[in-house]
């Protein structure tokens, strides 16, 4: 029996399928890369400040407590309450909002989109080049369009900070008018946003990443054990 | 002891075990091609365990389901955990499954006296894909809802019944609620029940003709004074306790997936199947899982729908049929002449191939490649009467080596 040749050959499997990613976004658009971190609770917290105030009044995250962000983000309860919790009354309560889907329809064309798990759905890189490539665009009823989501029925709601970016005749965009934020300030408020919705999208991941090591270590010990086992057992097989 | 005495008074305990354990003997040469067959039963066990936690908590209603989901991965204790294990495990098994089959092809393990054992198998490899896509439907995203739509509509295609099928099994004009339901409880209970029935059935086959091995050499000609085969060796405890070291191994790379990248890539949780399922608005690409996707390009490859349907059909029936199919005296692949090799070297990458175009998207040269694969798939089987009697096979030993 050779133990590297399983391995082998089940590294090969594995690796043929992780090489390209299955679903790319299917826009053309070249996709800056965010780079987040679950166990940067201080960016977490910057991004949930950004997602109460800014994006939880259209869309909701209906499927994420409070006090399970707040004990992953190592908040009280009380600092959750008193900072971050403006839709809602009680501490367990899911991230709801107030907003009938009638009437988002008729002021925006399409009901907002729950955004528990659109980290999952877009990936971060989509929706970090998202949240910076609104442009001016006239023929829209918001004033604004999208690079990365064509015809977005959602206005930039960070105008106030990043300004608003005009389109070129190349599709490059170069700023109109200035916000409160400089470039890299915008560019790291919109990171720590994502990484908080990258934490929403799968609250357990930080477990899952935790308890992994310690399951591979534990089956790295049985494995020397059983193989010895069944070292002992086969010495006398030819 | 007076415990198992009394038992096997009223109950054939002991012989039961030693039948199946003890006292089955197995080839001693068993390689690493031999390790599937465990874990494919340690994955059914897996499956049939986190599934029962999952019912506990996930709602069959397409109000609910979606969401019920999200609860258990994150308001469940464990559920995470239990999820994740679920939907990795179906991927596995598909792999498991995938490489134990290729085991049964190149050391001929189908062949006679072992063509019922293939049948079983292959049966359990069509609940298996039923068992697979009306789970997949159970999320209800946008992939989930999909994928059953598209399937399902192939039923439409056969004539003059075709559309009125597709509704009864659907129970709705579209997968719906009702759609949601029923896979629900087939996927939970009468898919699982016949699993296990045809598990049983067909190891119960093998321990009665007794397994293959890497040579393709009956161990049962050779006995010693007592009847046993000189070459075999007690299940247990040699195969146990090297079929554990197997298991470990096998479960350290499920665990790197698991714990590091459960979606992996895209391939065992799709990207669209975390968008709710929404029957006004079609995905721009419709992807079956990956290991659906060399039946669904064979299906794509035919321009005609029905003919589709047949094609597709046809490639898991001739699965069936080769045990008649394979004329040569040689099972296993190291005694077999050139013309088998070259022949089954050609089926896999048709197969893998295939499994890649099935993900692509249907244009063009993609199209084409999938047309010229899938015949090179179907040559495999329709030709194998002429080039195994035709082959040049070698000398097979009289004993294992």
């Amino acid at each position: 029996m050779k133990m590297s040749k399983f391995a082998v050959i089940f590294a090969l499997l594995f690796s043929c399928f992780v090489q390209q990613p299955l679903f790319a976004a299917s826009s053309q658009l070249q996709l800056d890369s965010v780079d987040i971190d679950l166990s940067d609770k201080a960016s977490l917290q910057r991004g949930a400040r950004t997602f109460m105030n800014y994006c939880l009044s259209c869309h909701s995250a209906a499927y994420m407590r409070y006090n399970r962000m707040g004990k992953d983000l190592g908040l009280t309860d009380e600092q959750v309450k008193e900072s971050l919790m403006f839709a809602s009354d009680k501490i367990g309560e899911t991230m709801t909002i107030a907003m009938r889907s009638e009437d988002a329809k008729k002021w925006f064309g399409a009901v907002p989109p729950d955004l528990s798990v659109i980290s999952r759905a877009r990936g971060t890189d989509w929706l970090y080049t998202y949240f910076r490539s609104f442009y001016l665009d006239d023929s829209k009823i918001m004033g604004s369009n999208n690079l990365t989501f064509k015809d977005v029925g959602m206005p930039h709601v960070l105008w106030q900070k990043q300004g608003y970016l005009q389109k070129s005749d190349d599709g490059h965009l170069a700023t109109a008018s200035k916000g409160d934020m400089t470039v890299d300030e915008y560019d790291l408020m919109t990171r720590d946003l994502v990484n908080f919705l990258a934490y929403i999208g799968e609250p357990s991941k930080i477990q899952r990443l935790a308890l992994g090591k310690w399951v591979l270590i534990y089956l790295a010990l049985f494995f020397f054990v059983a193989y010895a086992m069944k070292k002992a057992f086969w010495e006398d097989i030819h | 002891m007076r415990l198992i005495e009394w038992i096997d008074a009223r109950f054939p305990l002991s012989k039961l075990v030693n039948a199946h354990l003890s006292e089955y003997y197995a080839p001693k040469n068993f390689n690493f091609w031999y390790f599937f067959g465990s874990l494919a039963l340690l994955i059914l066990v897996l499956q049939i365990v986190t599934g029962i936690f999952l019912t506990m908590h996930y709602k069959p209603d397409a109000e609910l389901a979606f969401a019920s989901v999200e609860y258990i991965m994150r308001d469940v204790e464990w559920g995470w955990l239990i999820r994740y294990l679920h939907s990795t495990g179906a991927s596995a098994f598909f792999i498991v499954i995938y490489l134990h089959m290729f085991r049964g092809l190149i050391y001929g393990s189908y062949k006679e006296p072992r063509e019922l054992v293939w049948i079983f198998g292959m049966l359990i490899y069509l609940a298996l894909m039923a068992e697979a896509f009306m789970g997949y439907l159970l999320p209800w995203g946008q992939m989930s809802y999909w994928g059953a739509q598209v399937i399902t509509s192939l039923f439409g295609a056969i004539p003059y019944i075709g559309e009125g099928l597709a509704l009864w099994i659907r129970g709705d004009f579209v997968v719906a609620d009702a759609t949601l339901n029923r896979f629900f409880a087939f996927h939970v209970i009468a898919v699982p029940l016949v699993l296990v029935g045809l598990v049983g059935a067909h190891i119960m086959a093998l321990h009665e003709v007794g397994s293959n091995n890497p040579d393709g050499v009956e161990i049962k000609k050779t006995k010693d004074k007592q009847g046993l085969p000189l070459d075999g060796i007690a299940f247990h405890p040699y195969y146990s306790v090297k079929d554990l070291v197997g298991i470990i191994v096998f479960l350290f790379i499920f665990s790197i997936i698991l714990f590091y990248m459960p979606e992996f890539g895209g391939w065992f949780l799709e990207k669209d199947n975390f968008i709710p399922a929404n029957p006004l608005q079609t995905p721009e690409h419709i992807v079956p899982v990956w290991y659906f996707t060399p039946f669904y390009a064979i299906l794509r490859a035919v321009p005609d729908k029905l003919f589709g349907v047949m094609a597709m059909g046809g490639a898991i029936v001739v699965l069936f049929l080769i045990p008649w199919l394979d004329r040569s005296p040689v099972k296993s692949i190291r005694y077999r002449g050139p013309l088998f090799k070259i022949a089954l070297t050609v089926f896999i990458i048709s197969f893998l191939t295939l499994g890649y175009l099935g993900t692509q998207p249907a244009t063009g040269l993609y199209t084409l490649l999938a047309q010229i694969f899938s015949i090179l798939y179907f040559a495999f089987f329709f030709l194998m009467p002429i080039y195994t009697s035709l082959d040049k096979d070698k000398p097979v030993p009289d004993r294992v080596t």
